[in-house]
């Protein structure tokens, strides 16, 4: 990893070299219309975005979180494929085996162990990735939205609007996060959707601080003068000028926090608050299983754990790559 | 001076905004009458009116906000049922044992994040490097219940090493209340009266929670102290402290991470501030009877005058924290500038 951006060469980041001349009337058509304008703003960002990918292929760690997410998308996508669930029943419950209601060891009839009541580790295991997964996305995407939305408008206007949305900010980030969404979720009573709206409500407020302060740096830059100078308006400088120069911290950030939110979801449902007992989340498999590791049974704490380990290990591994990538200064 | 008496007065209205945020939540999030009740099942109409009255419940939420402003003026924080005290007497009560937690658990992690940081830095690349960086990352992903319930199955249900992981002592409550300290800080208290018995017991029973709070943050301590040693180390002046002749072994001690250690300290400092807050998870796992547990019980009960003291309590150690932090690195760093 020599090479530093300013020192791209064509070839290197992967550039089609320029016809001479010859180019036919389809082409010209595109270049001048709609389409070949936004094939212009485009291709820049695809060389870059190649380069950053040829960068992170470079690096151990990061191909190792590529490959971990990769697994976790396609078990959460069709975890069906991978243990079937009963017909006509919540396929998020473990199903129950009454038949063998003790503990059984990882063997063939349960790879990974069971539970009790013969509920399988392993069918858990694969289910509790997609409530995992989708859990996260939705927690990140909406706090990403507004957090950026909030920063962007506090950094961009400053002033009474940026010192207004800064003090909710501080006041959010000095909140015990953990303790309210304890509060709120045990209010609205125990499940998923309680624990989502809860952390949502507090999620934001580290973007929020973090666009901020990107947003005061790029604002200064010439080029912004020069778009407001050629008649670009507000929203306009906003989207297309500064937004872009400035979301590369958040985008590590969101990526390491789809880790950190399944953290917090699997610590409240252990604590009680997430997902019900009897649920394929794996917080609630630990919390389950805790007090048969005094008589012997590891299993039902330990495989639980390491799939929550696995999974954020996955977005960490991924946002340390993504880190060295995106940040200029990082690139070696 | 007049830096941190501003400083300070930003604490105000930082307190009053989370006060406010978080009694609206908490009220909006539900209707705390019947857990006010010893037996919500068979609670009378006539109880419900009393308790209604009692906690001023029929008021707007603004003028409730008022009541228990008020209050906290005048030094009262409420009552809190979780722990069937004044909130304020129980805070001071949970207060050293999550206190004790923090401190040694801070121990370990600056013990063996600098070291790992460093050298991780001066190897960089090398196959420590590497192993460091993902031991780092691994400290930061690991849930910190099932780590807990991990140790406790290996040195106190298979090697038998740890003791029982309930509470901070295996003596009775009875040998407490007869040692001749009473802070509540039981290393002091232990030590002050000379029990050592006691004092390795209380000790063996902190090791275990220690070591898994301190697991995240040695991971995040790690990641800073290679970092900034890293920057230090392509500085001019360790060229020139190389080029004196200075061997190897002072110019990383005495040249590198002293200067490396500045941003790391603000790091140790935030860290440290946020295990103060109470770790709930931990604590809950070797069920500890520290702030984490207590403020936990008190979530789930809705317990609203532990979850405002707390709140509050929280808030300002979280602007203490940075402040001081803030100053500490004025002076280790005198081109920072306060202002």
């Amino acid at each position: 990893m020599s090479s530093k951006p300013n020192q791209k060469t064509p070839e290197k980041s992967g550039a089609r070299p320029r016809k001479d001349g010859g180019e036919d009337m389809i082409q010209r058509m595109l270049r001048s219309g709609p389409v070949g304008r936004i094939g212009l703003a485009i291709k820049p960002r695809i060389k870059e975005l190649k380069f950053s990918l040829h960068l992170m292929s470079k690096s151990a760690t990061s191909i190792a979180g590529v490959i971990l997410i990769i697994l976790l998308i396609i078990l959460a996508a069709f975890p069906f494929f991978f243990a079937h669930p009963q017909s006509g029943r919540d396929p998020f419950l473990i199903p129950k085996d009454f038949s063998a209601p003790i503990p059984q060891a990882p063997g063939s009839k349960y790879p990974l162990g069971s539970m009790e009541n013969g509920a399988s580790i392993y069918y858990g295991i694969i289910w509790g990735s997609r409530i995992s997964m989708a859990f996260a996305i939705q927690v990140v995407v909406v706090g990403v939205i507004m957090g950026t939305m909030l920063g962007l408008i506090a950094g961009y206007k400053g002033g009474v609007i940026d010192e207004i949305i800064m003090r909710l900010t501080d006041i959010f980030l000095s909140i015990p996060s953990l303790i309210l969404i304890m509060a709120v979720a045990a209010a609205l009573g125990r499940g998923l959707g309680a624990t989502k709206l809860a952390l949502i409500a507090v999620w934001w407020s580290g973007y929020t601080r973090l666009i901020r302060g990107q947003v005061l740096s790029v604002r200064e830059n010439s080029y912004i003068d020069a778009a407001r100078a050629s008649g670009s308006g507000d929203l306009k400088i906003m989207f297309r000028h500064i937004l872009p120069n400035s979301w590369a911290p958040v985008v590590v950030q969101a990526t390491m926090d789809m880790g950190s939110v399944v953290l917090v979801l699997a610590g409240l449902s252990y604590l009680g608050l997430g997902a019900p007992s009897g649920y394929a989340e794996w917080g609630v498999m630990v919390s389950d299983g805790q007090f048969f590791v005094a008589v012997g049974y590891w299993w039902m704490v330990f495989f639980p754990g390491m799939a929550i380990l696995m999974f954020v290990l996955a977005f960490n591994l991924m946002g340390d790559g993504l880190r060295d990538v995106l940040d200029p200064k990082m690139r070696r | 001076m007049t830096y941190i008496t501003r400083r300070l007065l930003l604490l105000i209205p930082v307190l009053i905004g989370v006060s406010i945020l978080t009694f609206t939540i908490l009220r909006l999030a539900g209707d705390p009458t019947l857990t006010y009740l010893q037996n919500p099942e068979r609670a009378t109409p006539q109880q419900i009116a009393e308790i209604r009255e009692k906690y001023h419940l029929d008021e707007p939420l603004y003028v409730q906000y008022y009541y228990w402003l008020d209050g906290v003026l005048h030094g009262d924080f409420g009552w809190s049922k979780t722990a069937n005290l004044p909130a304020s007497q129980a805070l001071t009560m949970k207060f050293p044992a999550t206190f004790e937690l923090a401190v040694l658990a801070t121990i370990f992690a600056v013990v063996i994040g600098i070291y790992v940081g460093t050298t991780s830095a001066v190897r960089v690349n090398s196959i420590t490097d590497q192993s460091s960086r993902v031991i780092a990352l691994v400290g930061v992903s690991i849930p910190v219940f099932w780590l807990g319930i991990m140790l406790i199955m290996v040195f106190y249900n298979r090697l038998g090493w740890a003791p029982i992981p309930q509470g901070q002592y295996t003596f009775t409550d009875f040998d407490r209340a007869s040692l001749k300290s009473q802070t509540g800080f039981l290393l002091f208290d232990t030590l002050w009266s000379r029990d050592w018995n006691f004092f390795l017991d209380h000790l063996a029973h902190l090791i275990l929670p220690a070591v898994t709070l301190a697991f995240a943050s040695t991971a995040i301590i790690i990641r800073m102290m290679r970092s900034s040693m890293l920057e230090v180390l392509g500085a001019e002046y360790v060229k020139t402290a190389r080029s004196k002749g200075l061997p190897e072994r002072v110019v990383i001690r005495k040249h590198a991470r002293r200067n490396a250690l500045i941003p790391t300290t603000t790091v140790i400092g935030l860290s440290f501030g946020g295990l103060l807050g109470g770790a709930v998870l931990t604590e809950t796992v070797f069920s500890w009877p520290g702030l984490g547990q207590w403020s936990a019980s008190a979530a789930v009960n809705l317990d609203t005058a532990a979850i405002m003291a707390f709140t509050l309590m929280t808030a300002i150690i979280y602007v203490l924290a940075n402040l001081i932090v803030d100053i500490v690195y004025a002076y280790l760093d005198p081109r920072v500038r306060l202002g």
